[in-house]
């Protein structure tokens, strides 16, 4: 029992890859079997995180992680691999491993090439997860990129069949290569000011692990490469934020998103909007704010712009979408602009006399990237659930559609009114904090993102209004089949812990503070 | 005395190409087999060179010393270090693996496989000459059979141009950097080719600097670099399917290691006055041969100027003059090595099939060779460095030395990172994904199972040293200790 109970967090981050594996090696046709392993293979981990969140507690800390596992993998240039949890990962992990055993059982709906499908989505898993539990740079790195591979193959592959796109002079794609290359490309060249930021900051410390970096890095003095110091660290923290703020995405580097979410098969969004994003936001608060803190509190101004652009601008335009996979999508640049919002507001105070502010804030930013995670998911499996049924994703081709199927209704507005941030569901109480955390800081822009919210609740709304209520489409009367028993338990699990959160959300909340306080108190 | 193994490794495909000559021509099927058979000998030969060699001990391993022309100072001198001994084992791969694709050769195979184990026997004992006579006579070995095999079993279509201008432009860069390996024979007053005894020869700084370039980038023509690489896309396109695995695979690899022995090695401080000049032609490989291969139709250009760029970096990571840039090259060379072979070896695949290499022509073949088309794939995620494989593993390294020199070398030539990733996606979406051609339809069949082992085998390698760096980086490292120590510890 030793040997598992010291490397848990390899377990977790292995358990799917592993499993990716023997998932290729069962036979090809039979595809009931290779759902069942798929969905009983993402919950080893889900039950793993929950061992790890009941004993986190009681759990040695050390360079301020639990759980640490080091060993060597890249000698050669200082690089091991190095993994540890605290609060803020440890959120992240569990938002990972309870989304993939979920966006699981909504794929079995997929028919087509399901072994590849499942082992890249497991893949997929432990990209991820290795991006929350890396201690060391270079792995953050690696597990970072990894990422983008399966769910390229899972938009391209696997995504909406209909809908064409020019990609370049004259050559046309379909929707979804053009959205998978986009996705691709947009990525990658942001990462490669990570790339390099990370090389320079490796051979400038002689090291890539992370918790000796906080000193090492921050330390720095003196010249760099014939430049101040400063200024090396400047043109570095520019590199890292821009390759986050387009995972997150922060507005204007979102453009990749619509198309990636729409195009993406409904399991993948889930995934792309529920975990994918949080990655970038993440890194803004395990790499950017601790690395960079000076650098960091000059570019809060424009961060915090930025995301009242984005809680503004994707509200506007999810309002405007006919689509409504588009509407949810941009609804996650709308929600993800708060997420920003909050950290850019601590990135200002922290260490001020708005520090208390900062860490209200902090907290509501972490909430938000977890409750967030917990409603797109939602909202982009019940889109999927009626285009299962109605073959279109056009707002105008619907209506008045409650009558029909009035369980289904009945989900998507309690998913709906979470998206939109009702008190006593859990988008009130991350947005509540982040406003309230944000105000003493940056009250002109909190003041505005509340103009953004009030775009929030229209957007989303019109989403439900134009599904559920008005005329009935004739076309649908007795062909819209009600939501079914496994589209129900892949909502449930969600629907419990969106009002779990927003009706008592301190067993939540308790471990992110107790993070924020260490990492930024 | 122990088994000398390299010397069997270096001398077992010529033996066996003069065999074949024994052979009756029209026995394809026999000659085919007895090729495989000694391809996998080789194969297992090189595997366990690599395996057994210890990083922590001596510098080279596997010496053998015989006298050849004493009166001129000649003998034969092998041995491995570091840097070629994961070299070695690339080449047994490439043999390998080329030999099982080459296995449509229906036109005099016989005298196919016969240049092809020439050729094989040169650039084995390019890698473990210790005496630069050997080196320049394994070379010149390597590169004659270039010209039979790209003339006579080539694509008709340019295949006697492009032998013909591959053959000139290593030749006369061979000449080149024969003239300065004669300087430096006639100079050091040692009379003698061995290269160890040269490399304390203790040459003037003047007469280093002089050199250098000349060795430095004859031998580096057949790297490929900037601006001698005009015979390579021609060539790799011209030649049959294992003549360019070959030819990128481990011929391109050749020409970087000779310069790295006899140049650096030998002349460091001409090196060290001109790398840091020269890194520039090496950036003009990395960022140009990206872009050109963005733009290019016939599916094999597009590998062939991606070879460019690749081994760009390779010349980089030399370039830079310290630890990381030489391990990164050291283990690009591998990496590179096994990732151009399997390209290759799937267009290869593809054109026998599809008989065009026009990309616009062709697509949906993931259908009908998954295989392939996941090996490609993988290929691909390598060359554009994707963390996880072995490209990663190479090509960081590089980029950290070059940050130690030339900080803004770096970041140039990270843009080649993103024009490889969108011409890989590209090449991959339009020849495996979308609609398989109505001339296709029906006309098409799977890869045979042979076929699947070598690309299994090159993926393995790839994922391999990407997954667990230590199964190679602590070799190149021990060979990239002595080189810096030439250097003076740079």
């Amino acid at each position: 029992m030793d040997f598992f109970s010291d490397k848990l967090l390899s377990l977790i981050l292995f358990t799917p890859a592993v499993a990716a594996l023997l998932i290729l090696l069962l036979p090809k046709d039979n595809k009931r079997l290779t759902r069942w392993v798929a969905l009983v293979a993402s919950l080893i981990p889900f039950a793993l995180a929950l061992v790890v969140w009941f004993n986190f507690d009681g759990a040695p800390v050390e360079f301020g992680f639990r759980f640490r596992e080091q060993y060597t993998w890249y000698a050669a240039i200082n690089a091991t691999f190095h993994v540890g949890v605290d609060g803020l990962s440890l959120t992240m992990v569990l938002l990972t491993t309870l989304l993939t055993p979920i966006a699981v059982l909504a794929s079995f709906n997929v028919e087509e090439n399901v072994k590849a499908y499942m082992a890249l989505f497991l893949l997929l898993e432990t990209g991820m997860l290795g991006v929350f539990l890396a201690l060391d740079l270079l792995l953050f790195f690696v597990f970072w990129e990894i990422g983008l591979v399966p769910m390229y193959f899972l938009i391209n592959r696997w995504g909406s069949e209909k809908g064409e796109r020019e990609l370049w002079k004259g050559i046309k794609v379909k929707a979804r290569t053009y959205a998978s290359f986009k996705f691709m490309i947009y990525t990658m060249a942001g990462s490669l000011g990570l790339l390099l930021a990370i090389q320079m900051l490796g051979v400038v410390s002689g090291t890539f692990d992370i918790p000796t970096l906080f000193e090492r890095w921050t330390g720095l003095e003196g010249t760099l490469f014939g430049l101040p110091v400063n200024t090396v660290k400047t043109v570095a923290f520019w590199a890292f934020v821009v390759a986050f703020a387009i995972k997150v995405p922060v507005w204007p580097f979102h453009t990749w998103l619509p198309d990636a979410h729409t195009e993406a098969p409904t399991a993948g969004s889930m995934i792309l909007a529920g975990v994918l994003l949080k990655l970038g936001a993440y890194g803004f608060l395990r790499l950017v704010l601790p690395l960079y803190p000076d650098q960091a509190r000059a570019g809060a101004g424009v961060l915090a712009f930025l995301a009242t652009m984005a809680i503004i601008f994707g509200a506007f335009s999810a309002y405007g979408q006919k689509d409504f996979k588009r509407l949810v999508a941009y609804s996650s640049v709308n929600h993800m602009g708060f997420v920003v919002l909050g950290i850019a507001a601590a990135a200002y105070a922290v260490g001020t006399t708005n520090a208390e502010s900062a860490t209200i804030a902090l907290n509501g930013a972490v909430l938000q990237m977890f409750n967030h995670g917990l409603s797109s998911a939602g909202m982009f499996f019940l889109v999927g659930v009626i285009y299962e049924r109605t073959h279109t994703r056009d707002l105008e081709e619907m209506g008045g559609l409650f009558p029909l199927v009035p369980v289904y209704g009945g989900i998507l507005i309690f998913t709906s009114m979470a998206s939109l941030g009702l008190p006593g569901l859990n988008g009130f109480v991350s947005e509540f904090l982040v406003v309230r955390g944000a105000w003493p800081i940056f009250t002109v822009y909190t003041a505005l993102s509340m103009l953004g919210l009030l775009f929030t609740g229209a957007y989303v709304l019109k989403g439900i209004a134009k599904t559920l209520q008005g005329p009935l489409n004739e076309r649908w009367r007795g062909e819209l089949a009600e939501i079914n028993r496994r589209e129900v338990i892949v909502m449930a699990p969600l629907m419990a812990l969106m009002l779990w959160l927003g009706v008592w959300p301190a067993w939540l909340l308790g471990v992110i503070n107790r993070a924020m306080l260490a990492l930024f108190g | 005395m122990q088994f000398p193994i390299l010397s069997v490794l270096v001398l077992l495909p010529i033996v066996s190409g003069v065999l074949l000559f024994f052979f009756p021509s029209d026995r394809k099927k026999l000659i085919y087999r007895f090729a495989l058979a000694v391809a996998f000998i080789a194969f297992l030969l090189s595997l366990a060179v690599y395996l057994s060699f210890d990083p922590g001990g001596e510098r080279y391993q596997f010496v053998e010393h015989y006298e050849w022309l004493p009166a001129l100072g000649i003998s034969y001198y092998v041995a491995v270090d570091g840097i070629s001994a994961p070299l070695v084992l690339l080449t047994g791969i490439v043999m390998f693996t080329g030999v099982i694709i080459s296995h449509g050769i229906d036109d005099r195979p016989r005298e196919f496989f016969a240049f092809l184990f020439i050729l094989a026997t040169g650039v084995f004992g390019v890698f473990v000459s210790l005496d630069m006579f050997a080196l320049f006579f394994f070379y010149e070995i390597a590169v004659f059979p270039m010209y039979l095999l790209i003339a006579l079993w080539g694509w008709k279509v340019t295949r006697e141009y492009a032998a013909m201008k591959l053959t000139l432009y290593l030749f006369i860069g061979s000449v080149v950097a024969l003239v300065g390996a004669l300087a430096m024979y006639f100079t050091s007053g040692l009379h003698t080719f061995n290269m160890l005894e040269l490399e304390q020869a203790g040459f003037s700084t003047a007469f280093q600097q002089l050199w250098f370039p000349f060795v430095f980038l004859g031998f580096a023509v057949l790297g490929g670099i900037f601006p001698f690489h005009n015979w390579s896309p021609d060539g790799h396109v011209a030649a049959p399917t294992a003549v360019s695995m070959f030819h990128a695979g481990v011929l391109m690899k050749l020409g970087a290691f000779a310069a790295l022995r006899v140049g650096i090695m030998l002349l460091p401080e001409g090196a060290k006055f001109h790398l840091p000049w020269m890194i520039l032609l090496t950036l003009v490989n990395v960022v140009y041969g990206a872009f050109i291969a963005m733009v290019q139709k016939d599916f094999k250009y597009v590998i062939g100027f991606s070879s460019v760029s690749h081994m760009g970096l390779v010349i980089m990571g030399f370039a830079t003059l310290n630890f990381n840039g030489f391990l990164g090259a050291g283990v690009q060379m591998f990496s590179h090595g096994v990732m151009t072979a399997l390209f290759f070896a799937v267009v290869g695949m593809v054109y026998d099939q599809a008989h065009t290499r026009q990309i616009p022509e062709l697509g949906g073949f993931a259908k009908v060779m998954p295989i392939a088309a996941v090996a490609f794939i993988i290929g691909g995620l390598v060359s554009m460095g994707m963390p996880g494989f072995s490209g990663f593993i190479a090509e960081f390294p590089i980029f950290m030395g070059v940050w130690r020199t030339h900080p803004w070398i770096a970041i140039v030539a990270a843009i080649s990172i993103v024009v490889t990733a969108s011409y890989i996606l590209r090449v991959v979406g339009q020849v495996f994904f979308g609609e398989l051609p109505e001339q296709f339809v029906g006309h098409t069949r799977d890869i045979k199972v042979l076929e699947k082992v070598a690309l299994g085998l090159l993926c393995l390698a790839m994922i391999g040293v990407g997954l667990f760096p230590s199964v190679m980086v602590p070799v190149v490292e021990s060979g990239v200790q002595h080189v810096l120590s030439l250097l003076g510890g740079a």
